[in-house]
């Protein structure tokens, strides 16, 4: 199985306000990582550091097996996909001038997307089969269709790892369950998979693997039933957790 | 919005245009016929050799032709810096003098009034303090760090706005009552009653020199409406980018600005109106919102010119159109500019 990504020993934060450190992750095609932690705990800024959008503070990130700090932006563009947090729209293009923009990295400086970049856009729709939205604007959707539209423009960037701020936050239960069961899906068609979330039942569904953080970097990685226990969830979020297995899954109950 | 909408939103678009620029030749103190119109465009473009009385190709050529070119020019060139700065700064409010290019370009003029200088010097004072005032707004936007990028340049350039506005208004107290106060104030409320041939000469290819990148990166304009880090993850050079477009921007404002003084309101609608009709994508948007802003200052100045018997200054005008406008859009048209 290649590794996709690859983080060793990195430290990641902004100067003079380290964030968390020694980190080490590698992530293959396949592989779903699950990011849990509190708020302000520095999944956004994990994230950035992944995507290359901000400096490590120490060590470094490969990605396909070449350090990400000396790729161009466009390479980046073409091999790891960015689905954001909380998606903010100011203008209202449609679904598929926002899944378009994804080819940017394949598209000349001064042109425009050609016909293979049209069809590529077409595929990513079609792959979330969300071809009823194609027309739509993006202002009028609601958030699981938008961040559905989201992961197609990722996937029309051609990349085979995706990096998924919390794509379930604030949406109502069908579309988080509809999310994650399109990171499966993804997953077993080979990609790379980082999505962070604030519902550690969701790593048991859908994550083959947990990255635990709290404030000062990485506190637990491993099997989510390995990881997701009583005492590692009291220690990030400061409250009482029980795990119970309902059939055979496992889900996380808080105790009031 | 269709395909063939689109098509027919363009046409419509051209059509008024090329209508408006002939009855803007027609009307006037010395009204022309369509007739003489014809046959002096035919003898021009043509060679067709048609007799034509003298003070009819005077009015056309030397008098109305220079104004009218100069208003599709100013008209086209602030739309498509609207237009350009609205979808960088993520922001549908934003008009074209946001980071400082009309209270740069004034405190030029007015310093060239002041020390009554030839209007050669007074526009070029006009252009340059336009770009100093941009230059020294990025500057201080792009030093100002742990700031989201598009907010500083905003902040810095209404704070810079607001100083250039000090000594404008200190210039304006100690001017001579009598011949320079009008002066000045003539320039600030715009006007394209004075233009000259040779002022359209001097504008016109730094007017095209802006528009040339934001032709070339009209499809990558698209991603400045994303957030920096989107666009950055997509493969974007966001800071160079923004900076490229800046400089396109300010050069067509202040080309525009240097001839015409200051017209408010042109580059905050139009970009507006040619959302509405085609969408946010910015390469059917600029040409189109060009062709609307072209036609919309073209009609505002000939209503200037004949509405009354002395000239309307056309800002007051723009302002007169653009505040309803504005306001039905507060009110009923919310969805337009997400």
């Amino acid at each position: 199985m290649a590794v996709k990504l690859e983080a060793c020993a990195l430290g990641y934060g902004y100067p003079g306000r380290p964030v968390g450190r020694g980190l080490d992750l590698s992530l293959g095609a396949g592989d779903v990582v699950c990011v849990l932690g509190p708020n302000g705990g520095g999944k956004t800024t994990l994230f950035r550091t992944l995507l290359g959008l901000l400096a490590p503070q120490a060590g470094e990130v490969l990605l396909e097996g070449q350090a990400l700090a000396h790729l161009p932006r466009e390479d980046v563009a073409r091999r790891i996909g960015y689905v954001p947090q909380g998606h903010a729209v100011h203008f209202a293009f449609t679904v598929r001038e926002a899944v378009l923009m994804g080819r940017t990295a394949h598209v000349g400086l001064f042109a425009a997307p050609g016909a293979a970049d049209r069809a590529a856009a077409e595929q990513a729709i079609a792959t979330l089969g969300i071809e009823n939205l194609a027309g739509r604007v993006v202002t009028e959707l609601s958030g699981g269709e938008r961040q559905l539209a989201m992961i197609a423009r990722a996937l029309a960037q051609g990349a085979r790892t995706l990096v998924l701020d919390e794509p379930t936050a604030s949406l109502d239960f069908g579309n988080q369950v509809r999310v994650l069961r399109e990171i499966r899906r993804l997953a077993a068609d080979g990609y790379a998979v980082v999505f962070s979330t604030h519902d550690p039942g969701q790593a048991f569904l859908a994550a083959s693997r947990v990255l635990l953080l709290a404030h000062g970097g990485a506190l637990r990685q491993g099997a989510p039933q390995e990881v997701i226990t009583p005492q590692n969830l009291h220690e990030v979020y400061g409250v009482e957790v029980r795990v119970a297995a309902v059939d055979g899954a496992r889900v996380c109950l808080p105790a009031l | 919005m269709t395909r063939r909408w689109r098509a027919f939103a363009f046409a419509l678009a051209a059509l008024a245009l090329i209508l408006l620029t002939a009855l803007a030749f027609a009307v006037g103190r010395f009204p022309i016929a369509p007739g003489e119109l014809a046959a002096l465009a035919a003898n021009k473009f043509l060679g067709a050799g048609i007799a034509v009385a003298p003070n009819v190709e005077t009015v056309v050529l030397q008098v109305r032709a220079p104004r009218i070119l100069a208003a599709l020019l100013v008209g086209a060139a602030l739309a498509a810096a609207g237009t350009a700065y609205q979808g960088m700064f993520r922001n549908p409010l934003v008009s074209p003098d946001i980071l400082g290019v009309s209270a740069g370009a004034a405190l030029g003029a007015v310093l060239g009034i002041f020390f009554s200088q030839n209007v050669w010097v007074i526009q070029l004072g006009a252009f340059a303090g336009g770009l100093a005032a941009v230059g020294i707004v990025y500057a201080v936007g792009a030093h100002v760090r742990r700031q989201d990028p598009v907010l500083s340049l905003i902040l810095a350039g209404i704070v810079i706005g607001t100083l250039l506005g000090a000594f404008i208004a200190l210039l304006k107290y100690l001017a001579d009552p009598y011949n320079q106060l009008p002066a000045i104030t003539y320039w600030l409320l715009g006007s394209l009653a004075e233009v000259a041939p040779r002022d359209l000469a001097l504008a016109a290819p730094f007017a095209l020199a802006g528009l040339v990148p934001l032709y070339l990166l009209r499809w990558r304009m698209n991603l400045l409406s994303l957030t920096d880090d989107e666009a950055r993850a997509l493969g974007v050079a966001v800071g160079r980018l923004r900076l490229a477009v800046v400089c396109a921007a300010t050069l067509m404002t202040a080309a525009a600005v240097a001839i015409s003084g200051i017209i408010g309101w042109v580059g905050l609608l139009i970009p507006h109106a040619a959302r509405m009709l085609v969408g946010p994508e910015f390469s059917r948007l600029l040409p189109l919102a060009m062709l609307l802003g072209a036609a919309f200052l073209l009609a505002v100045d000939t209503i200037a010119r004949t509405i009354a018997p002395i000239e309307v200054p056309p800002g007051v005008l723009t302002a007169l159109i653009g505040t309803p406008f504005f306001l039905w859009l507060f009110a009923s048209a919310r969805r337009a500019w997400q």
